[in-house]
């Protein structure tokens, strides 16, 4: 059987039993699809969560974002793991014991005001949206890829798939749908990530093997990788290179932007108790860590593997031996295969027929002598590190073929999650809080279903015409998550004073210093060429990255709101009681229909 | 429950979650970032402490610090009486 006809059947087997799962769990009443009718195991709650939270980008990127970097990158380990601390100690069990279906519903009744509910719409439409269209690029590219398609094809088919499971199912279809879709992409990522480490270091757990020996050369792998590195005048991968305070800055944004992020946040409201809530987070992330402590592993071993293939030789001292690097005719197949997509290209700059793979901005003092023209390996596409696994491994077609299926969960389990958080706003408290209260709970479920079924075509649209940066825009959803959402939410727990006017003129401040500063660096709307300030360290404020902004947004957003309060009336005594209610876990009912 | 227990219990679980949330900085921010020159002379798999707790160790004392809280809180519930019947 080749390949293609393989990707075929396991993609096919799994969108069949997404399908399969929708049908089986339909929702019939608006808490079965806001909420799974806060049935859901904790911890089969937590595998959705995992699920819900790793998109293309953790399944596809995050691996090849730590090797090309190592140490500076590990930001995104920390960040987007940190959140979930805050999560389960800050936010989870006191929204689930308040018992509504929506973030900007707890807002919206919390602050007791129509304007911070409809605020908390916008900021979650804004951060959901853009977050949606990267999953949906996402999901398309590795369509073409493995299914020789094209890309909007690709996105078609994946938009279909997705709409048959999220309006059909609602919340609780998407909760085993995603169930499903964790256990196909962590058995996708980790069984390549095995095969490499008992490669490189002979320890079966990639875990484990990172801080092993390099069984070929006798040294423990980092300190091989770091020496390799250096060889051919890259940076050492171990070494601390970046600015320190931007690094604790982003760290910070990422974190508090993962615990502010709506589709995280009601996954919380289905778990049948509050301690569930708690249990859930741990859960939660004890799913995602088996994915996020295979990627370190992943991305140095990846990077040592893709040297040692160029420069197959080495000394008798053990350095690379550089003036026999690989000859372009024998180079492996994963490579001939990979340079058809454009990702991986090599151009024999001193027509040698070898390949030379190194730094040319800092070239090894050999470079002259060996008559080097160049780095010779002009594209190497990041994202190839996790696709490619199997093949660089030498692994049977089948598990190229679930690293397809396993890509396609990660983007569509993530696309469900946004488009529910999505649809729920609309139809939840748009449509039945402030436009039509009187409407009924069979209306409202249409209703979900109609904004469901517009999500998707919105995101679908976005995903064909996407704004020129993807991955900044996912920035801007982040910053947005913690400088507006997670402070207003977190100042609805912890302070029974804080009022209408403190948490708006919060939320306000947060939205737009956020937004001004991610625009002023990054061009207005993204669009290109309206930048006002070129995006160089050297223009930002006080040094901070605009990246980083949503932790500054955050302090921006609980000053602001503090101030307010300050000089106008606390909360009234009835709102206060109620905060006070859901600081304890007892009489957390089941589903509340308001 | 009476106002005073309830205060008593809104301040206990302050207490746990600041002492959780030191330790979280501390591992992440503290140990995986800016601290990470002074545990340069510990080495663990060919590099420092420090590279270990910014790539696998902040995780794992997460998951810790999650599961601490939950047992933590169960058994605080129970006491105040406050605990989901």
């Amino acid at each position: 059987m080749d390949q293609f006809t393989l990707n075929l059947l396991v993609v096919g087997a799994s969108f069949a039993l997404y399908v399969g799962i929708a049908i089986w769990a339909r929702a019939g009443s608006t808490s079965d699809c806001y909420a799974a009718s806060r049935g859901v195991n904790p911890i089969v709650n937590g595998a959705a969560t995992a699920a819900d939270w790793m998109s293309a980008a953790s399944f596809i990127s995050m691996a090849g974002l730590i090797a090309f970097v190592g140490y500076g990158n590990s930001t995104f380990l920390m960040g987007w793991t940190g959140g979930y601390v805050l999560l389960a100690l800050l936010l989870a069990p006191y929204l689930r014991k308040f018992g509504r279906f929506t973030v900007p519903d707890f807002i919206g009744d919390r602050f007791y005001s129509q304007t911070a509910r409809l605020v908390a719409v916008i900021c979650l439409l804004v951060i959901s949206i853009t977050y949606v269209i990267g999953q949906m690029t996402g999901a398309g590219v590795a369509f073409s890829r493995f299914l020789e398609v094209t890309s909007t094809t690709g996105l078609l088919i994946a938009s279909t798939v997705v709409f048959i499971y999220a309006v059909l199912g609602g919340m609780k279809g998407i909760t085993y749908t995603q169930l499903a879709q964790y256990i196909v992409l962590i058995v996708a990522y980790t069984i390549p990530a095995v095969f490499i480490s008992l490669q490189l270091t002979g320890q079966f757990l990639p875990q484990i093997g990172l801080w092993s020996t390099h069984t070929e050369s006798g040294l423990p792998l980092l300190t091989k990788l770091d020496q390799v590195l250096v060889e051919l005048g890259f940076r050492d991968y171990t070494g601390h290179h970046g600015s320190t305070f931007n690094m604790v800055l982003f760290t910070m944004s990422l974190m508090i932007g993962t615990a502010g992020l709506p589709h995280v946040i009601i996954r919380f409201f289905t778990v049948p108790k509050v301690s569930d809530a708690r249990k859930s987070a741990g859960w939660a992330l004890i799913f995602i860590a088996l994915l996020y402590t295979v990627a370190p592993a992943v991305g140095s071993m990846a990077r040592l593997n893709i040297i040692t293939t160029i420069y197959p030789h080495t000394t008798e001292t053990g350095a690379l031996d550089l003036e026999r690097p690989l000859s372009y005719a024998e180079r492996p197949q994963w490579m001939i295969n990979w340079e058809q997509t454009g990702l991986l290209r090599f151009d024999d700059l001193n027509e040698d027929g070898q390949i030379q793979y190194y730094n040319a901005a800092n070239p090894p003092a050999a470079a002259e002598e060996l008559g080097w023209a160049g780095n010779e390996m002009v594209t190497f596409n990041q994202d190839i590190l996790v696709l490619a696994n199997p093949e660089i491994a030498q692994l049977p077609g089948w598990v190229i073929a679930l690293i397809a299926a396993g890509g396609l969960a990660a983007a569509l389990s993530t696309a469900a999650g946004l488009l529910l958080a999505i649809s729920s706003a609309i139809s939840h408290d748009l449509i039945k809080s402030m436009i039509n209260p009187g409407i009924s709970e069979k209306g409202e479920l249409l209703a979900a279903r109609i904004s469901m079924a517009f999500a998707i075509a919105l995101a679908t649209w976005l995903g064909l015409n996407p704004p020129g940066f993807a991955a900044q825009v996912v920035a801007l959803a982040f910053g947005l998550a913690a400088a507006t959402l997670f402070p207003a939410i977190m100042m609805g727990i912890f302070s029974t004073k804080m009022n209408t006017a403190g948490a708006v003129t919060g939320m306000m401040v947060g939205l737009l210093s956020t937004c001004l500063y991610i625009f002023t660096y990054l061009g207005w709307f993204f669009i290109p060429g309206t930048a006002m300030l070129e995006n160089v360290p050297a223009n930002w404020l006080f040094g901070i990255s605009p990246l980083s902004f949503g932790t500054v947004g955050a302090i921006l957003n609980f000053a602001a709101a503090y101030l307010v309060l300050s000089f106008t009336k606390p909360a009234p005594q009835e709102v206060r009681d109620l905060v006070e209610s859901i600081r304890v876990p007892r009489g957390a009912g089941g589903a509340v229909a308001h | 429950m009476s106002d005073k227990s309830a205060s008593a219990y809104w301040a206990a679980n302050i207490r746990i979650i600041t002492i959780c949330m030191v330790i979280w900085a501390l591992v992440s921010f503290g140990f995986g970032i800016i601290f990470r020159p002074l545990l340069a002379g510990i080495p663990i798999g060919g590099t420092d402490l420090g590279f270990w707790f910014a790539q696998q160790g902040s995780i794992l004392t997460f998951i810790v610090l999650i599961f601490y809280y939950t047992w933590y809180m169960n058994r605080l519930d129970k006491e105040f009486g406050v605990d989901e019947q």
